[in-house]
């Protein structure tokens, strides 16, 4: 019921107010008076750019609280984990060998190569006593600037680092109706995760716990990677990096509410939707008429809030 | 009789070194050269003061901050101080805007920025080293995210700044290893020199320094001033490198490490100046490498970052961290 | 002598050391004992100027330790704390030479080079003065640790917990050295340790301590007994005369 609320007192507002924000002229009384010019953008840029917002904050913002459920660690999302690099290298593969290939084949694409890195990290974790949590993002964090690494060695090498990092970068300026529609995609990725939700609750309490409670921990492994990894990949391919959005959510949330995910799930969802958007619309408003991109946005508020985290915990500990 | 051959074993490795670093210079200077030598040699001598001195600040600030932290693995680019540079770079051109900045003398410019850097890093890091007792890994992160957030801030301003005066930013921020900046190559030297003056008067603290906060404070060192004035060097050494070339996360940490490990010795006359020596073979010599023989260019730093955030992974999954 | 005056040291509102005035007699060998918790090590920190105090003064010699310069303080005054970890590769003999930092400031003379060789022969490392300390066990280096502050010759040497790491052998003989040292070399030795017994054998005097208070103080015999144990440590305990020293037992 409050979820309700939330939604209809906080995420339709913003929604709105995306609608109606940005260099062209489009508000209700254009509209009304029958602008064709304003109809037309509003069809064909503020609502796919609003519902791509919409639709890639609560994807990141799900896949962030799934791998936290999965590593056992807060601190970890697909940006701190090597997940979102390896798209972006997948991405990289794609422009390099396939060109051609539809939207969606290089979405496919690149969510394999998300998954891969993400078992990779996965699997440098299960190798390394692991003495402290904090280990986990650092470890991610330096995984992720590795392949990174390749990547741009690569797109260096073939010429590709302006379109790569035009692919990277989160920005939904580019967002039109026609390539925005993967995320749907992610959305469906999305509500599987709800309905699988008190599987990663579980799995979240460890492989024994969840084994004794009759759990294929395997399985919810790979059905949670298999989530994480394209919803990263659809949100990479359509709209760019959305950093530390799977962080600031599920972290923020699972402090007022707790860790149970059927409950919080679809709070994390809307949230995450809501702060994209009012990201987007602050870089949209900031220096009007340039844009801010969001992944920029985010990336001072994410990292900031990260900090927060980390000293936070520190000064509680000592 | 032991420990005179213990002293004479550094000296060797450190004799190897610099061998295996001039015929790096030599290289460097000579092959695939065409055209009039004196051209060549002034073009590229330039360029080898510039790497040198890169190599020498990268060096000697990773060496001398991973004593003051006790720790291996932790680098100032690590802990975000070249992004620190970046930003105090952009908030300069942001304030003043680029048409007066680009109206002030450069090097005037590079001292502005260094003062801040220093009075910054000095208030931000203290702050995070005062705890004494923190966790490593906490540090670590919290540099990392530091750097991260140095660096939208930075890419926030960048955005908001006049397009005009962001072309002026961009040129000044990404130098890079076949790119650099030799404009500023006089007032870095300058700066490395007095660096190297500050370095003697301290040179007998560092030894000590490296066997804790505690021992040290027992052995009557003014642990803070010493920590203050070492982190004043590294801070106007790493400007020094970021004005030069750009930021660089894993070099200092490779070079640093790969002196240690083939130094017989622990102490910092014998750890400098193998530190130097091996970043100026891999920075000229992977030069040399990666831009005559295959031709590939400002791959280097690509190929570094790559090398040294694989051996950061390994070092952390060895547990060496500890 | 050394002489603490109303010293706190309080984290948040919870008091670790809570208003101590004690003075440390000069000469001789001093056990500070108590529970864990009791606030011993830190009281030891802030006598050596390694910790800041909340409250209070400590003077040396009459040299107040938070303002004299380190470098006076290091001539007069050493600590050795548990867990010494160094990461720099150094020789048994380059930590030892440390110790004679604060006379020579890393440039070893004559005199220092025969301080460090009798600080290295009283702890028996000759065989090892060249072996690397990452290759030592931690007795061994516990004792390369204690030679470097023997090397200080400092009147004043605090030792936080020396017998840890050690097996019962070398805890015998480092007791016995530390207690030599305080009779041959006519230092003050004050030791924070766990081992009532050791405490009781080897001190002169001994300092009590529970909830960051001085419980208690005085010879062995005056401290060692089943009574006053009791109070300090919360515990029965019979004390025992065998020979002529007081043991305490509390299975």
């Amino acid at each position: 019921m409050r979820l309700l609320l939330f939604i209809l007192a906080v995420l339709v507002p913003l929604a709105i107010l995306s609608l109606f924000t940005g260099v062209s002229n489009v508000s209700p009384a254009t509209l009304f008076a029958g602008d064709a010019r304003a109809v037309m953008v509003l069809v064909e840029s503020r609502v796919p750019r609003t519902i791509a917002l919409i639709l890639a904050g609560s994807g990141m913002a799900v896949a962030g609280t799934i791998m936290q459920m999965l590593a056992r660690n807060r601190f970890v999302e697909p940006s701190t984990a090597g997940t979102v690099e390896s798209a972006g290298l997948g991405i990289l593969a794609v422009l390099l060998l396939a060109p051609g290939l539809p939207v969606f084949a290089k979405m496919l694409v690149a969510a394999v190569f998300a998954l891969a890195g993400t078992l990779l990290f996965l699997a440098i974790l299960r190798r390394i006593p692991l003495r402290s949590v904090l280990m986990v993002p650092l470890i991610g964090i330096m995984l992720g600037g590795v392949i990174s690494a390749i990547t741009t060695f690569f797109a260096y090498r073939y010429n590709m680092q302006q379109s790569l990092g035009a692919w990277m970068s989160g920005d939904f300026s580019a967002v039109l109706r026609g390539r925005y529609e993967l995320l749907w995609f992610s959305f469906a990725m999305t509500v599987i995760a709800y309905i699988a939700a008190d599987r990663f609750t579980v799995a979240g309490l460890g492989e024994d716990f969840a084994t004794s409670l009759g759990l294929k921990y395997t399985s919810v492994m790979a059905l949670g990677l298999g989530i994480v990894s394209m919803v990263t990949a659809a949100v990479v391919v359509s709209a760019g990096m959305v950093p530390f959005l799977g962080l600031i959510v599920p972290n923020v949330i699972s402090m007022i509410m707790g860790d149970a995910l059927r409950r919080t799930l679809p709070w994390i969802a809307a949230s995450g939707a809501a702060l994209v958007l009012v990201c987007d619309i602050a870089g949209r408003t900031i220096n009007a008429p340039y844009e801010i991109p969001v992944g920029t946005v985010l990336g001072i508020i994410g990292s900031g809030f990260f900090l927060y985290l980390l000293l936070r915990r520190q000064s509680r500990a000592a | 009789m032991r420990h005179e051959a213990q002293s004479r074993a550094p000296l060797a490795v450190l004799a190897v070194l610099a061998v295996v670093a001039l015929v790096a210079i030599v290289c460097f200077m000579t092959v695939g050269a065409r055209g009039s030598w004196s051209f060549v040699l002034a073009f590229r001598g330039l360029k080898l003061a510039a790497l040198v001195l890169i190599a020498t600040a990268i060096a000697i600030s990773t060496v001398l901050f991973q004593t003051i932290t006790g720790n291996r693995i932790l680098t100032p680019s690590i802990m975000g101080f070249d992004a620190l540079y970046a930003l105090v770079q952009t908030v300069l051109v942001f304030l003043i805007g680029a048409g007066a900045a680009s109206g002030v003398d450069p090097r005037l410019m590079f001292a502005g920025n260094v003062i801040v850097m220093v009075l910054f890093s000095l208030i931000l890091y203290r702050f995070l080293f005062s705890g004494g007792t923190r966790s490593l890994h906490l540090l670590m992160l919290v540099g990392i995210v530091f750097g991260v957030f140095f660096r939208s801030i930075s890419g926030f301003l960048q955005r908001i700044i006049d397009p005009n005066d962001f072309v002026v930013l961009q040129d000044r921020l990404f130098a890079s290893f076949n790119t650099v900046d030799t404009s500023l190559l006089g007032i870095a030297t300058g700066g490395m020199v007095l660096v190297g003056l500050a370095m003697i008067r301290y040179l007998h603290t560092f030894d000590v320094l490296s066997l804790g906060r505690e021992a040290a404070i027992t052995l009557g060192v003014d642990y803070r001033h010493v920590t203050t004035a070492i982190l004043v060097m590294v801070a106007v050494l790493v400007s020094i490198s970021t004005a030069l070339v750009g930021p660089v996360t894993f070099f200092g940490l490779l070079v640093a490490n790969l002196a240690y490990l083939v130094m017989p010795s622990g102490k910092h006359r014998h750890i400098l100046p193998a530190a130097v020596l091996i970043a100026i073979v891999t920075l000229v010599g992977g030069q040399v490498v990666l831009e005559r023989v295959f031709a590939f260019d400002t791959a280097l730093s690509v190929v570094i970052e790559f090398a040294g955030g694989l051996f950061f992974i390994l070092y952390l999954v060895k547990g060496g961290s500890r | 002598m050394i002489e603490i005056s109303n010293v706190s040291k309080t984290y948040g509102a919870k008091p670790v050391v809570d208003g101590v005035t004690l003075n440390l007699p000069v000469g001789g060998l001093t056990s500070i004992v108590g529970p864990n918790g009791a606030g011993k090590s830190t009281l030891l920190s802030m006598i050596a100027r390694l910790m800041p105090m909340s409250a209070g003064s400590v003077t040396v010699d009459g040299l107040d330790v938070t303002k004299t310069p380190g470098d006076v303080l290091a001539r007069r005054l050493s600590i050795l704390r548990q867990d010494n970890h160094v990461t720099a590769r150094l020789t048994v003999r380059d930590l030892v030479s440390f110790g004679r930092y604060p006379h020579s400031r890393g440039r070893l003379t004559k005199e220092d080079l025969h301080h460090v060789d009798e600080a290295i022969a009283y702890l028996n490392l000759g065989e090892l003065s060249g072996r690397f300390l990452d290759e030592l066990s931690g007795g061994q280096r516990q004792r390369a640790f204690v030679a470097m502050v023997l090397c200080q010759n400092t009147d004043y040497v605090l030792f936080d917990e020396p017998l840890n790491n050690l097996d019962m052998k070398h805890a015998v003989s480092m007791m016995r050295l530390l207690a030599r040292a305080a009779s041959d070399l006519g230092k003050t030795v004050v030791l924070v340790i766990h081992d009532i017994n050791f405490a009781a054998v080897y001190s002169d005097y001994i300092v009590a301590m529970q909830s960051g208070r001085i419980v208690c103080q005085g010879t062995p015999d005056e401290i060692i007994r089943a009574d006053v144990l009791e109070t300090i440590f919360g515990t029965p305990f019979e004390v025992h005369t065998i020979g002529s020293r007081r043991i305490a037992t509390f299975y």
